[in-house]
């Protein structure tokens, strides 16, 4: 298993064609990314330009710089408004004549479901692979950073909803772009709206779908033996058709209410092994500080933890990147701000909580191999990673750790995989769709068209090694974020505005609570 | 002044109507008698629901409330009035236990009346119907209509 998860590494994996479809279906593969790396390689590479004299690409760093403007402006709303988010999200503040609505716990839960997935399980052992310990605690740091982000983002998705007359909603960045800039008596609203949601398309053909059904059919593959990809793409097509344009409400209910359940497993194993291991943990977290300020032999020292760990934090949850407020806006409430709290628990849920959870227990298993006497990691320059137990990486590094504890976990973490993988592509198929219908308006056969466009992407995803194609969809991905942020900073002025009346309408008990 | 309050929780079932007429009964002997005839959606605020049920949920919360009127509510209610009884109608989201209990405190009623349903999953084996956490937790005297 040559699983690396990071979106942005997805040229890494391997094709999964049979040999007997390879001469036909392997050349059209080739020709497709030739034609595809031709156009668009240039704008790939832009995207992920490293800044100069560094490994660390600019888009990592704009969404870092984006959180760390957000966490100031609101002064530090993440820690402030972290007790208040926790009692929103238990309904304390919530109207019992309201009872029905979306809850802020069920929007909270939506938008997790899109999120926590690969990037928790593989693209930590990828950021702990290459960046070492030290890399954990610079992903908290960002993950701590980018709640702020997704306060501001969300917030806005709330305020900025339409509201049609059935009753039905629709929320994201396309319409509080519109709406706030004409506010603000901005230009270029609706050019932004446009890119943003053409941006959005394309991300969620690739990253939130393409990239989804190859790392599912590789997992299948890699516990199973090899099989042709197209089979687990065509099952996984005909199953996320029947959720998304079928109707079939019961699958998305069960996967729904599966993945918190996986996600829950997968941190109470966690726990579980830190429990066994206790006496490791306050050296785990040694390693981990240490090695975030000296790098314990990573090459590239303290940078390289700091690199990797914001890298891996700010690709796992999302924020900045527009998908959350979309998710978030179907809450009934009637202040936007209480959704921007909720919100921002989900940085800290799946980067602090999820991904550090991985990270301690590839530490405190000792997959990573140290030189006895230094203490510090081995690096295996070939590679560009610290040397594993079996020379493993990725997915396959997080298997092994957790296999040392209990041996049985890698057929856990397949099923896992696979979940995570189809609620992440039933978010973005909405997310999507959400883009789609702005532009094209909304209406039973364009919104078929878009379903059936995203389930044949899912075959193409599972069944070709279409390395150029994922990486442009990964590039669109950010781009949405470049849009966003933009965005963001022009209307931060208006969630301050609508956090500062909330906040004085609570201190003087105008906002009451409905339960203690 | 009208002295006594009654909350009746209603789901439709044959029960409901057994429910009805030892309402309209007990009614009678007590005189002045305001009915609070309540019908509650089983829902969760902790459920867990994809995007697209959540952008039509509003939509469907209006729906659900006007079927449960049309379906049961009004039936009962026009059934009770007909027999010359004071009566409100409501219809809630949420636990019926809870809810049914809730409203006998908001409005001081004396009791709930309510039906026992035969048909009994395992999660209500284990956990006990809305009949047995009501009569667990409940603020107020309670009748169960067998």
């Amino acid at each position: 298993m040559k699983l690396l998860s990071l979106a942005v590494m997805a040229t890494l994996i391997p094709g999964v064609l049979r040999a007997q479809d390879a001469a036909a279906a392997i050349g059209l593969d080739e020709r497709i990314n030739r034609i595809f790396a031709d156009y668009t390689g240039w704008y790939v590479s832009f995207i992920f330009a490293p800044l100069p004299g560094t490994t660390f690409s600019w888009i990592a760093l704009w969404l870092v710089v984006g959180a760390l403007v957000f966490t100031v402006y609101f002064g530090f709303i993440q820690i402030k408004g972290f007790g208040h988010a926790i009692k929103l999200v238990k309904g304390d503040y919530s109207d019992p004549d309201d009872a029905g609505e979306v809850s802020h716990f069920q929007a909270l839960a939506t938008a997790l479901s899109g999120t926590v997935g690969l990037g928790n399980i593989a693209g930590v052992a990828v950021a702990v692979g290459i960046g070492g310990p030290g890399a954990t605690f610079w992903m908290i740091v960002a993950g701590l950073f980018g709640m702020a982000t997704k306060f501001t983002e969300c917030t806005l998705g709330v305020k900025y909803r339409n509201e049609y007359p059935d009753g039905t909603v629709s929320g994201g960045p396309m319409y509080y772009i519109v709406k706030g800039f004409e506010e603000r008596g901005l230009p270029l609203g609706k050019v932004m709206a446009v890119l943003f949601c053409i941006f959005t398309i394309l991300g969620a053909l690739g990253g939130g779908n393409m990239f989804q059904s190859n790392q599912a059919h590789a997992q299948i593959a890699g516990v199973f033996g090899d099989f042709p990809g197209w089979i687990t793409g065509l099952v996984l097509a005909i199953v996320t058709f029947a959720v998304i344009a079928g109707g079939l409400k019961s699958i998305a209910r069960v996967t729904e209410k599966i993945v918190p359940f996986m996600g829950v497993f997968y941190v109470a194993v966690s726990v579980l092994i830190l429990i066994i291991e206790w006496d490791q943990i306050a050296w785990a977290f040694g390693q981990i500080f240490m090695g975030a300020f000296t790098g314990l032999g990573v090459v590239g020292g303290f940078t390289g933890a700091l690199i990797q760990g914001f890298r891996r934090a700010a690709f796992s949850n999302e924020a900045g990147i527009g998908s959350a407020a979309i998710a978030h806006s179907a809450v009934r409430t009637k202040e936007p701000v209480t959704e921007g709290y909720v919100a921002l628990l989900e940085p800290f849920i799946d980067t602090v909580v999820i991904c550090t959870m991985t990270a301690l227990v590839i530490v405190i298993t000792g997959v990573l191999n140290q030189d006895p006497e230094t203490g510090l990691y081995i690096w295996n320059a070939e590679a560009g990673r610290i040397m594993t137990d079996g020379g493993v990486s990725g997915v396959a590094l997080t298997s092994a750790a957790y296999a040392k504890a209990f041996s049985w976990f890698p057929v856990m973490l397949m099923i896992a995989v696979v979940l995570f993988a189809f609620s992440t592509m039933i978010s973005w198929s909405y997310y999507g769709l959400k883009a789609w219908t702005y532009l094209f308006g909304e209406g039973q056969v364009t919104e078929l068209i878009f379903k059936v466009i995203f389930c044949l992407f899912i075959v193409i995803g599972a069944a070709a090694s279409l390395g150029p194609v994922i990486d442009f969809s990964d590039a669109m991905l950010f781009s949405m974020a470049i849009v966003n942020i933009i965005a963001l900073y022009l209307l931060m002025p208006i969630v301050r505005g609508e956090l500062n009346q909330y906040v004085s309408r609570l201190r003087s008990g105008e906002i009451r609570k409905f339960r203690n | 002044m009208s002295g006594t309050k009654i909350v009746v929780g209603l789901d439709g079932s044959e029960a409901s109507k057994r429910v009805l007429d030892v309402v309209t009964r007990q009614a009678r002997i007590i005189g002045d008698v305001e009915i609070i005839a309540c019908y509650v959606i089983e829902w969760s605020p902790f459920s867990f629901q994809t995007a697209e049920e959540n952008e039509v949920r509003h939509k469907r919360r209006e729906e659900e409330i006007a079927q449960a009127r049309e379906r049961v509510l009004d039936p009962a209610l026009k059934q009770m009035r007909d027999a010359g009884l004071n009566v409100q109608g409501r219809v809630r989201h949420g636990d019926a236990a809870d809810i049914l209990d809730r409203i006998a405190v908001d409005e001081g009623a004396s009791q709930i009346i309510i039906g026992r349903l035969g048909n009994r999953g395992l999660v209500e084996r284990i956990f006990g119907g809305v009949s047995g956490r009501l009569i667990a937790a409940s603020s107020v005297p309670v009748t169960i209509v067998p």
